[in-house]
């Protein structure tokens, strides 16, 4: 069987960043497993600036984002397979793939590091009532179709759920001759970006319509007509409320989940983030096999994706270049008061390393708040935020000289200004 | 007569709510970034604009593209007129000029990603 040292499946941001600091930090057998024609992922389809305030210091489009890892790959010469599908992998970390090139081949790898991102719920996810005609679509299928193909799905649209994927296309479809006429959010609040509100909605005068809800779909073969309606506090349509737009195409912004079905199929636990549950190192239960990106838990900045990344890609580094294994002690890390999940699950106490950076998201808005991460009564660190939102991933780096005791759980949790 | 003018403020998560008028009294902030944003946002708007272009290439049907600064908000519309009238053939250099000054703004429609062929 085929070997090599280090098998990333996955060439978007994750993998890319995860395949270059491999390598330098002395892996040279590497190959990156791609499903698309491309390098870069998501990136690819993301025309739109915003990408690389942080990791690069400028902003730059989704492309270029994107071009600048792939030749940091390419500088390396680090091997890779485009239009190549995993079809599965083992405990044992063999795995199975196909392309046209070489047929069904298999690999065996000393280290896996799974970065296939994420996708997109979809109309079967959300339970709308009504027909079921074309032109209900997801937004990203809608960008991958307009900025990759170059086709446009719909005249006049509407939009369910104000991620920024979906803002970001009503503003992209309205720039192509589309009328875009409203964007509904079943939450008070909108889950996307301020800056995306303001230059993707308020510039092209399209209603967001907060509290509200799709509630029928009607077309017999293409859509016709949608209606929506506001929610109560209970997401309960209030009887009364209802409007309806006739447009030809539903566009879905609704959330998205980590594409993990490789582990899935390992019996590998699952986090309500739906990605894998790992430790500081982005290893597995499985030793030798990581998760990063967005197939870990969805990010809403490039940025923090290559970071990821870059961590995974290091720590697979240290385990392949380690020949003794250490028994693991771990202790479980909790999503206190106020946050939603919190990645990592587990810090690894016989294998700690440097910083640890703990993620994590809040369940809802807050003003004036302390973010506290805890061991028992000792705090590890803790700083004060004006506002914390769920659509803003929270990064606290916890240093490597603070002490962690070893039996006790960590918790994050928010505290009240005193 | 003076207009009060409202905006939501985009340079922290917070989004506040402000209020501008023709004087370029701003209220609403919370700090003193969002005077700054409130002038500038009424004063002259300014967007970067992406889209893509047609291209004659074995491996794409679209060449993203973006404007290589800022361009009056006002402008995006007759940019984006400019932008669907272009076809290219590849090879495509990252950053290669498209539309050199666009609608006479002094700002040019560059690409952002290469296209070997």
């Amino acid at each position: 069987m085929k070997t090599v040292d280090l098998a990333i499946i996955g060439g978007g941001s994750a993998g890319l960043a995860a395949a270059v600091s491999a390598y330098d930090e002395g892996i040279r057998d590497i190959l990156i497993l791609e499903k698309d024609r491309f390098l870069g992922g998501i990136l690819n389809q993301c025309i739109h600036p915003g990408f690389g305030l942080q990791e690069f210091k400028e902003q730059l489009t989704g492309p270029e984002y994107a071009e600048r890892f792939i030749e940091m790959a390419k500088e390396r010469n680090i091997p890779y397979r485009l239009d190549t599908m995993v079809m599965g992998m083992t405990k044992d970390k063999v795995i199975t793939y196909s392309n046209a090139a070489e047929g069904q081949v298999r690999v065996q790898a000393k280290a896996v590091i799974l970065a296939t991102g994420c996708y997109e719920r979809n109309a079967g996810s959300i339970a709308i009532s009504g027909d079921r005609p074309s032109g209900v679509i997801t937004a990203g299928l809608a960008q991958r179709y307009l900025n990759i193909d170059g086709y446009l799905v719909g005249r006049k649209v509407f939009i369910l759920g104000s991620g920024d994927i979906g803002l970001i296309m009503a503003r992209r479809m309205t720039l192509e001759g589309a009328k875009v006429l409203g964007v509904a959010e079943i939450m008070p609040y909108s889950n996307g970006l301020n800056r995306n509100i303001v230059q993707c909605l308020v510039d092209y005068d399209i209603p967001l319509y907060l509290s509200h809800t799709v509630t029928k779909v009607t077309g017999r073969h293409r859509l016709e007509k949608i209606e929506i309606a506001q929610v109560d506090d209970k997401f309960a349509p209030i009887p009364g409320t209802e409007k309806e737009f006739e447009v030809d195409t539903l566009m879905l912004s609704v959330g998205l989940i980590p594409s993990n079905e490789l582990f899935d199929h390992l019996g590998l636990p699952q986090d309500k983030t739906k990605g894998a549950i790992v430790d500081q190192n982005l290893q597995t239960g499985i030793p030798g096999v990581f998760s990063c990106g967005n197939v870990l838990h969805v990010h809403d900045l490039v940025d923090f994706v290559s970071l990821e990344g870059k961590i995974a890609g290091q720590t697979a580094a240290k385990f392949i270049k380690t020949t003794e294994t250490k028994p693991t002690k771990t202790i479980d890390v909790l999503p206190g008061l106020g946050i939603g999940y919190v990645v990592p699950q587990k810090i690894d106490i016989s294998n700690r390393g440097g910083n640890i950076s703990f993620k994590f998201r809040v369940k809802a808005p807050v003003k004036d708040t302390f973010v506290t991460i805890k061991q028992g009564t000792t705090v590890l660190k803790r700083s004060f935020h004006q506002v914390v939102i769920p659509s803003e991933m929270i990064n606290m780096t916890l240093a490597a000289s603070v002490h962690i005791d070893e039996a006790t759980p960590i918790t994050v949790l928010l505290e009240a200004k005193q | 007569m003076n207009r009060v003018h409202e905006l939501i403020c985009i340079v922290c998560p917070k989004g506040c709510h402000l209020k501008i008028d023709d004087d370029l009294n701003v209220s609403g902030h919370d700090c003193p970034r969002g005077v700054v944003y409130g002038k500038a946002e009424l004063l002259n708007p300014t967007r970067l604009l992406s889209s893509t272009v047609a291209i004659e290439s074995a491996d794409l049907a679209r060449l993203p593209v973006v404007t290589s600064c800022e361009i009056p908000k006002r402008e995006i519309f007759n940019v984006m007129e400019e932008i669907k009238k272009v076809s290219v053939a590849a090879p495509v250099e990252l950053h290669q000029v498209i539309i050199a000054n666009v609608c006479g703004l002094g700002v040019d429609v560059v690409a952002t990603r290469s296209v070997k062929r």
